[in-house]
């Protein structure tokens, strides 16, 4: 059941890279809205992104509202710890 | 409309308290080239900028300016969790403490409150846009000050990355001033106010 988890530390860390990626290059492609090697550098990390930010809610808790997972019986986005505390993000 | 991720930019994990840092620190929360008045500088501007790139990054731009002011929070707070009223007293943020406690509020290092006569949201594309450029070279110079002062490496790295954002940001705002000048008379980029001489564009 639990031999696919992910750790921790390094997904949060790949979370943030990808980030990064994302909005570095969107301030470039705001002033160079054609350029294609930053719109496919775009799509590539939105999607790992994407993927990266569901693959953390399902284990460790949502980060955003869009993978907050509604089913659960408990109102999670407040109980993992906020950024700026110890063990939060 | 905003939505909020649980989550810095770039990590904050500082382990060591220092409140005398922390009230240098915080003038980049609610200073003269703080983070909160560089994100309401660029989130001001932008309703009447008339051209779509421009308006682009400083809704961009300002949006990440509000991560930045999360970050610059988060390293005070770290700072100063948890001090005891000796430290409280030889450190010298009694001061700051009779006032707020530990809570965050936005003043200058010199403890100057936080206001909007910080920044100007002038109307005008070529002066706003000379205005953003200085306000992200006043902010790296700030950085750059804090740096010399700092020593412990969990504080000097995310400053370090809050540095080079100043520098992004700057080299874009250099680019959004060239977009404004070639949509504009470049025999003399001051014959119109493109935000208030320019009317019915939409």
């Amino acid at each position: 059941m639990t031999e696919n988890k992910p750790n921790r530390n390094e997904l949060l860390e790949w979370i943030n890279v990808v980030s990064f990626a994302v909005d570095d290059v969107k301030l470039f492609l705001d002033t160079h809205p054609c350029n294609p090697d930053a719109l496919e550098y775009f799509e590539e990390f939105k999607k790992q992104r994407v993927q990266a930010l569901r693959e953390y809610a399902k284990y460790y808790g949502p980060l955003t509202l869009d993978t907050v997972h509604t089913p659960a019986d408990y109102w999670c986005w407040i109980n993992e710890p906020w950024p700026w505390q110890e063990g939060g993000c | 409309m905003w939505n909020y991720e649980k989550r810095l930019q770039h990590p904050v994990r500082i382990t060591q308290t220092n409140p005398k840092i922390a009230q240098v620190i915080i003038t980049q929360f609610g200073g003269p080239d703080g983070e909160l008045a560089a994100s309401m500088r660029y989130l001001s501007q932008r309703y009447t900028m008339p051209y779509k790139e421009v308006t682009g990054i400083l809704t961009d731009i300002g949006t990440e300016e509000l991560a930045h002011m999360e970050m610059i929070c988060a390293i005070v707070y770290q700072l100063t969790k948890d001090l005891t009223p000796e430290q409280l007293i030889e450190s010298g943020f009694d001061k700051y403490y009779v006032d707020h406690t530990l809570a965050l509020w936005p003043q200058a290092a010199s403890g100057a409150p936080w206001t909007a006569t910080y920044f100007q949201s002038k109307g005008d594309p070529i002066t706003d846009l000379h205005e953003d450029m200085a306000a992200e070279q006043k902010a790296r110079t700030t950085y750059d000050n804090i740096l010399r002062l700092v020593k412990d490496p969990e504080v000097c790295e995310p400053i370090r990355f809050l540095r080079e954002r100043e520098i992004v940001h700057y080299q874009r705002f250099g680019e959004s001033l060239r977009i404004v000048q070639d949509h504009l008379d470049s025999k003399n980029f001051y014959a119109i106010n493109p935000e208030f001489d320019i009317r019915s564009r939409n």
